[in-house]
């Protein structure tokens, strides 16, 4: 043997790079979510293992790269050139890296790039350079580009006007597709059939980008993925490709993806490979890219579709898919290494040049969370839509399907034995999909649809619908079954076992085999239980395998595992020594759950660690930290089911079990686990119980003499009405989750009321309704805090700026509270603590107040980490869960000795939507939460943390003119300071009707304005259309017909056409004073260690 | 649900590991092996370079796209890398017996009954690959019956060039240039690729004088088992060694090559079968990532002092290729002809071609 290849030196890394700047992406949205905390954090960790100064922008203060110690200095600014710019100034940095942040920071790189101010601050772009990047990402020029090398693209027009789209779509013959150029996700994007569908969608792209492509579209091809990387010597591999299960047409964001692929030959997987190859060389791409191609099923075919030159979404796929580290390699590579210099990170010892081999077959689901809009389409399509996803590994395709059916936490248990779905039309269903599109296939095949009619109305490759016929057929001999004849007493019955183990082997879930055992007559918890027990008997387990990068071909120095049933003998051996804790994570992102929980589990994974514990992590989140391999001792990429947890507890034998740091999943399995005797750490599972269970927590506030709003939980409309008459509208309706999944609402009158319960279908005493009283415009506090045995040991109490009736997760926070009456924050305390007493806490909680008149009031306690535990944390500069997950170790902590009110500066913490995505949804903030993601921004006064943070959610100060539509009364009296203001600043007030005639008559000029159907000049929607509004504020007032569709069409054209939209009048008012009073250049460049 | 009968791999350490048949119903026993490809069974199946062994597949999802249609093309197959499968049992995990694509005629079980070759699903896979990892590839026999149904084969034993090449001189004119390809059991892509640089392609057996043909370029081809069965092809490459012609060999042909440049080859661990091998351009920052399919390699200690390491191996630092420091004599370890894997170093048919 030789050490030739041991890479004596570095190549020639770049020794100049001294000072980095890179770019976050600032608050999740549809598109752009967690993935881009995952390669950011990796990037930083590269930089810093190399010395080299990093300097982070990212308001996203939820993220873990925002994290203390992650980079040298962070900037909870926006990521637009105007700030960047101002942070270069500041910080003089040699280099900055765009790839990491999205389309957010590629944008904002070019853009500095274009405006010179690269140049002007001699700034060096590490990694990919611009001018490929600009290559990459106008159309026109990338169409070029591949021509150069004989490429075939997808033919396509790049036209600016509406006449040029028409024309372009003559030529090329309907249907065609419609790109918006520089857009995330495929922002604007869409099918048309016909010119008149066309107008109306390239109008709106048209508001988005200067230029749109209208292209012919090839629905039914295949639609495959590489990820490539490339260094500076010319040397390029593949980690890995994927297959799309949906075909072309849908957005492979909005797509089932499989890796590796699984319908091509090697001839159709290696001349993709070597295309990709031949287009990243010749585009120049340093670091990691990805190339998208539609790929014919008839031939060998192709287009390709598009290149990203940056880390996108499928590249953290890749990576979690792999083991292979895309993030931290591109990162290396920017600083000049060379593939070979580097390792692979799970061997340690073999190099970093290599293409992983997989043994395993890895699924990725979307996550959707359309019913929490009003108004949407739940049609999928060639935009995104939705707003997480699930990565499911297995060694079958069944498996690995149905454990990602479960992971997408939807109330379904895999691809079949699911609550009944009602569908009118399967065939339209199956030809035009939806966010239900597997759950139609699965219906379809009970109704005796063949492969081929599906493949024929879904153009899914019959490759995957026969796998999934083979769970239907499993399905359908488990029901055959009746547990009557099934001696579970025995060990053995041969035909129900060989059976039970091609179930397992399938993927099937204890569940799903008990539900076609027992069918209606299942009690979940005890026939599951009879089920496991007689399985374990037979020694039907799963074992664990690890993903290593090189399919066994040399041994793995992480563990980074999965569970299967496709196997006889665990990768890892167990120890039994009560020395690892398990921390469970918290699944899919999703409206209420995302990045933040993320930050909790890291955070508790590194204190665990940290105090002598081996860490291990159950989640199965692709756009996490949590699941970085690095990040924990062991890694069971797996379901959070009680089922699987269980699986992996009986084989950790670990000392504990946090299930308070991942949100609302783990927390709900306290009862279960705790019956199986698992050791849960902290908070007992009573208590959470108590606090989860309305009438036990309901009794106990009583019984402590604590107020609450009065509420009661009714089954019939006589009881909801006579409950009503007792306490006067407004009231609180929340339906039954499980029969309609409908929103909770507010109601004013018996019409509303009606209109509402109508919606939720039959109230019964199986589905009851909640209805509590609603108090208007009281105060919403967030008390977020640690105790220890019952006693609080740190405590952050943080205000929203709205009033109560918008969602604590779509409300804006301030922190520490600015407006508090000092007898409200000293009854809240009081309060906390008797609660934290009386439920003995022992880890992070949150309770959630009301306060109106120096009334306070409980609306409801969690026994875990909430949403706003980072932002908290981090104002305040205490780690909450460090401490909360030492208190669950049973470690000794002292006081510490800080307090909010100690602190000079203000955080705010602002929510991020994204309705543009969602066409036609109403764009209105309630009591069901819709924000996709959030910014906390922090400033020396109320007024500088507010601006940074609207401009961080994407909010602009208006230039000249302002809309208003002020809904009701009260409202049009809240904003008629913040009228005055703006009007004395020298803007245009424009106002509909009411509001004009208020503003009008206390003093303030404004101009009418028609409202959208009264079809006269001027009119709202006109002057939204000719962009001739800078911000509109809509307030809307009730739930009656007219007004809602009126207002709709206001809320809904500032969305299409850009124009930021308010419709809270407290958070309208808040925004006006806040850049009435200072300017975007008073905001002080500070970075957060210069907050003390 | 298919009913597949129930099968065994024994190995020569006495693990059993229990498994369904989809492929003919036949004891048999070979060498057992691991490829990590997660594409390209067809091309393996029919590498002849895998005479003697029985194949398991790492990645688990196997018989996808089913099996391509056995037409020619001037003789030559479309889709194979030879005339019949070569391989004495194959090994995977999930079978599907339902395939998906355009191309395909036939299943994979179907084409394993057809060429009376077993094949076993339902095998826990990784785990018969962690083993042949620690303890080195070894001998296995798949049986049904009792496990004494067929002994245990060492391929070593046999002269497996032999059985793979040609057994007569085959000529495929499509060219000026006379190109001798020395086949120890050429793939077939390794023909198609040389025709397709248009020269005179002499096809002859593994023991041919082939130094009695007027040659302007010499191939040593890919081929099975142990080099030290080819003594008779080593003695005449040093005849051509004395010569100038350019000269150009391919995993068992760098073998060859090394031998008849004074070096030795020995067996490793457990080879290396896949299509995700790093190699290294010696002394430069010139990485392939490149197809391997071999249980041999050369140690270049000997090496005669005109000669120097061409590529190493990223992973493990083994030999990957030689080359002549002053006439035009090279060979790889690895395979540019691909067919399966990465096509990344085909060019060096062209660069051959160009020398002559």
């Amino acid at each position: 043997m030789t050490d030739l290849n041991i890479p004596n030196k570095p190549s020639g890394t770049n020794a100049s790079v001294k000072k980095a700047l890179l770019l976050g992406s600032g608050a999740l949205k549809i598109g752009e979510a967690g993935e881009f905390d995952y390669s950011g954090s990796q990037a930083l960790k590269a930089l810093r293992e190399e010395g080299v100064e990093t300097i982070l922008i990212n308001p996203n203060i939820a993220t873990v790269q925002t994290s203390e110690g992650s980079a040298d200095k962070i900037y909870f600014l926006p990521v637009t050139p105007y700030f960047v710019e101002k942070v270069i100034a500041k910080e003089r940095p040699d280099s900055i890296l765009l790839a990491f942040g999205g389309q957010t920071a590629l944008n904002c790189g070019v853009q500095l790039f274009l405006n010179g101010i690269l140049e002007k601050y001699n700034v060096k772009v590490l990694g990919t350079p611009v001018q490929a990047i600009m290559d990459t990402e106008d159309r026109e020029l990338f169409v070029k580009k591949l021509d150069e090398i004989g490429m075939k693209t997808i033919k396509s027009t790049a036209v600016e006007n509406l006449p040029d789209t028409l024309k372009a779509a003559e030529e090329l013959g309907y249907p065609v597709i419609v790109r918006a150029a520089y857009a995330l996700g495929g922002l604007g994007s869409g099918f048309c059939n016909n010119p008149e569908e066309l107008k109306i969608l390239a109008e709106k792209a048209l508001s988005y980008s200067p230029q749109i492509l209208v292209e012919k579209s090839l629905k039914g091809w295949k639609e495959i993925e590489y990820e490539v990387v490339r260094d500076r010597f010319d040397n390029c591999i593949t980690v890995c490709n994927m297959e799309n299960f949906d075909p072309l047409g849908i957005h492979t964001g909005e797509s089932i993806v499989v890796a590796p692929s699984q319908t091509l030959s090697n001839s159709e997987y290696h001349k993709l490979r070597e295309l990709a190859i031949r287009i990243v060389r010749h585009i120049g791409i340093v670091g990691e890219c990805n190339v998208q191609y539609a790929f014919d099923p008839e031939s060998e075919d192709y287009r390709v579709i598009e290149v990203n030159a940056r880390l996108s979404r499928s590249s953290a796929l890749a990576s979690k898919a792999t083991g292979y580290p895309l993030a931290f390699v591109a990162a290396k590579l920017g600083l000049g290494y060379g593939l070979f210099d580097l390792k692979n990170s799970v061997t340690k010892s073999t190099s970093a040049f290599f293409e992983p081999a997989l043994d395993y077959i890895v699924v990725k689901i979307p996550r959707w969370d359309l019913g929490k809009f009003t108004g949407v389409s739940r049609e999928i399509g060639s935009s995104m839509k939705s707003v997480g996803e699930i990565m499911a590994i297995g060694r079958s395709f069944e498996e690995a399907i149905q454990k990602g059916l479960r992971m997408i936490g939807q109330g379904m248990h895999g691809f079949v034995e699911n609550k009944e779905l009602k569908i009118e039309d399967i065939d339209k269903a199956l030809r035009e999909p939806t966010d239900k599109r597997i759950f139609v296939i699965s219906k379809a095949f009970r109704k005796g649809y063949t492969i081929d009619q599906i493949h024929d109305l879904t153009k899914i490759d019959k490759w995957f619908l026969q796998k999934l016929y083979y769970i239907i057929t499993t399905a359908e001999e488990l029901e055959k079954f009746s547990p009557k004849n099934i001696d579970f007493e025995k060990s053995e019955n041969p035909k129900f076992d060989e059976l039970l183990r091609l179930a397992k082997k399938q993927g099937f879930s204890d569940f799903q085999i008990c539900r076609a055992l027992w069918k209606d007559r299942m009690d979940d918890v005890e026939n599951m239980k009879i089920l496991r027990s007689y399985r374990k008997k037979l020694g039907i387990v799963p074992c664990v395998k690890q993903i290593d990068t090189l399919a066994a071909e040399y041994p793995a120095q992480t563990n980074y595992l999965y569970l299967t049933y496709n196997g006889i003998e665990n990768d890892v051996d167990y120890k039994g020594d009560h020395r690892s804790v398990i921390v469970l994570g918290s699944g899919a992102y999703r409206i209420g759950s995302s990045v933040e929980f993320d930050w909790c589990s890291v955070n508790a994974l590194l204190t665990v660690r940290k105090e002598g514990y081996r860490s291990v992590m159950i989640n199965y989140n692709p756009e996490t930290v949590s699941t970085d391999y690095d990040m924990c001792d062991r890694l069971y990429f797996d379901e959070l089911t009680f089922e699987r947890v269980m699986d992996i507890i009986e084989l950790e034998n670990p000392h504990g079990v946090i299930l308070s740091v991942g949100g609302q999943i783990p927390n709900n399995l306290a009862l279960r686990l705790d019956n199986e005797k698992v050791n849960i750490l902290g908070t007992s599972a009573k208590s959470i119980d108590n606090a989860e269970d309305r009438h036990k927590f309901s009794s106990m506030l009583d019984s402590l003499g604590i107020d609450q709003p009065r509420w009661k939980e009714l089954t019939s409309l006589n009881d909801i009405h006579q409950f009503v008459e007792e306490v006067g509208y407004p009231v609180l309706v929340r339906p039954s989750y499980v029969l309609s999944g409908a929103a909770m609402n507010v109601c004013s009158n018996d019409e509303e009321l009606k209109n509402f319960l109508q919606l939720a279908a039959d109230v019964s005493k199986k589905y009851p309704v909640v209805v509590s009283r609603f108090i208007e415009n009281a105060k919403e506090i967030e008390f977020d805090a640690v105790a220890n045995k019952g006693e609080v040991l740190m405590y952050a109490i943080s205000e929203h700026v709205e009033f109560a009736g918008v969602h604590s997760g779509d409300a804006t926070i301030q922190f520490p509270p600015q407006r508090l009456y000092v007898e409200t924050a000293r009854q809240i305390k009081r309060v906390s603590r008797q609660i934290a007493k009386a439920l003995n806490i022992s880890g992070p909680f949150n309770i959630q107040f009301l306060a109106k008149d120096n009334n306070v009031r409980v609306i409801e306690c969690n026994l875990r980490a909430s949403r706003s535990f980072p932002f908290v944390s981090k104002v305040l500069k205490i780690n909450l869960i460090e401490l909360a997950t030492k208190v669950m170790l049973g470690i000794p902590v002292e006081k510490p000795n800080k307090s909010a009110f100690d602190l000079d500066y203000v955080g705010i913490k602002a929510s991020q939507f994204s309705f543009s995505r969602l066409q036609k949804a109403d764009p209105v903030l309630g009591v069901d939460m819709s924000s996709t993601g959030e910014v906390g921004c922090i400033g020396d006064d109320f007024h500088e943390a507010m601006l940074t943070a609207m401009l961080s959610v994407g909010y602009s100060i208006p230039k000249k003119n302002v809309l208003f539509s002020t809904g009701p009364a009260r409202s049009k009296a809240d904003l008629l300071e913040s009228a005055r203001l703006l009007h004395e600043k020298g803007y245009n007030l424009f106002a509909t009707g009411g509001s004009q005639k208020f503003l009008v008559e206390n003093g303030v000029p404004a101009t009418k304005v028609y409202w959208p159907n009264e079809n006269e000049s001027p009119n709202a929607i006109e002057m939204i259309h000719n962009r001739q509004i800078d911000l509109v504020v809509n307030i809307p007032k009730n739930l009656t017909p007219g007004e809602l569709d009126n207002g709709y069409r206001i809320r809904r054209s500032s969305i299409d056409f850009n124009v930021p939209l308010i419709t809270n009048s407290r958070l309208a008012s808040a925004f006006i004073h806040a850049f009435c009073h200072i300017d975007a250049d008073d905001i002080e460049i500070k970075s957060w260690n210069e907050y003390n | 649900m298919h009913k597949y009968k129930p099968v065994r791999l024994i190995l020569e350490n006495g693990m059993i590991f229990h498994g369904k048949s989809f492929g003919a119903e036949k004891a048999m026993s070979g060498e057992v092996v691991f490829n990590t490809s997660m594409v390209g069974y067809n091309e393996s199946l029919t590498d002849p370079s895998y005479e003697g062994q029985i194949l398991t597949l790492t990645y688990p999802l196997i018989g996808n796209y089913g099996v391509p249609a056995n037409s020619q093309t001037n003789g030559i197959s479309d889709f194979f890398e030879s005339d019949r499968i070569h391989v004495k049992g194959l090994i995977v995990s999930d079978y599907s017996q339902e395939y998906s694509h355009w191309n395909a005629k036939r299943s994979l079980g179907q084409w394993l009954k057809d060429e009376n070759i077993p094949g076993v699903c339902d095998i826990d896979t990784r785990l018969l690959t962690k083993v042949l990892r620690e303890k080195g590839a070894m001998l296995g026999k798949i049986v049904f019956g009792n496990d004494n149904e067929v002994d245990l084969y060492d391929p070593e034993s046999e002269n497996q060039v032999a059985k793979a090449s040609c057994r007569e001189v085959i000529e495929y004119k499509h060219g000026n240039k006379k190109v001798v390809l020395v086949d120890c059991g050429v793939k077939l892509n390794i023909v198609r690729k040389l025709i397709k640089q248009n020269v005179h392609l002499i096809q002859v057996p593994w023991d041919y004088d082939f130094n009695q043909i007027d040659y302007d370029g010499l191939f040593i081809s890919n081929g099975p088992g142990n080099p030290d069965h080819c003594e008779i092809t080593v003695e005449n490459l040093r005849k051509a060694l004395q010569k100038d012609k350019p000269i150009f060999g391919i995993c068992m042909g760098n073998q060859l090559l090394s031998k008849a440049a004074g070096a030795n080859t020995y067996k490793l661990k457990y080879g290396h079968r896949g299509a995700n091998q790093p190699v290294r351009k010696v002394g430069t920052d010139t990485c392939f990532v490149t197809s391997q399919n071999h249980g041999y390699a050369v140690d270049e200690k000997l090496l005669g002092s005109d000669w120097e390491p061409y590529f190493v191996n990223m992973n493990d630092g083994t030999n990957e290729g030689i080359r002549h420091k002053s006439k035009p004599f090279f060979s790889v370890q690895f395979h540019p002809e691909a067919a399966g894997g990465p096509t990344d170093t085909e060019f060096f048919f062209k660069e051959f071609v160009q020398m002559l």
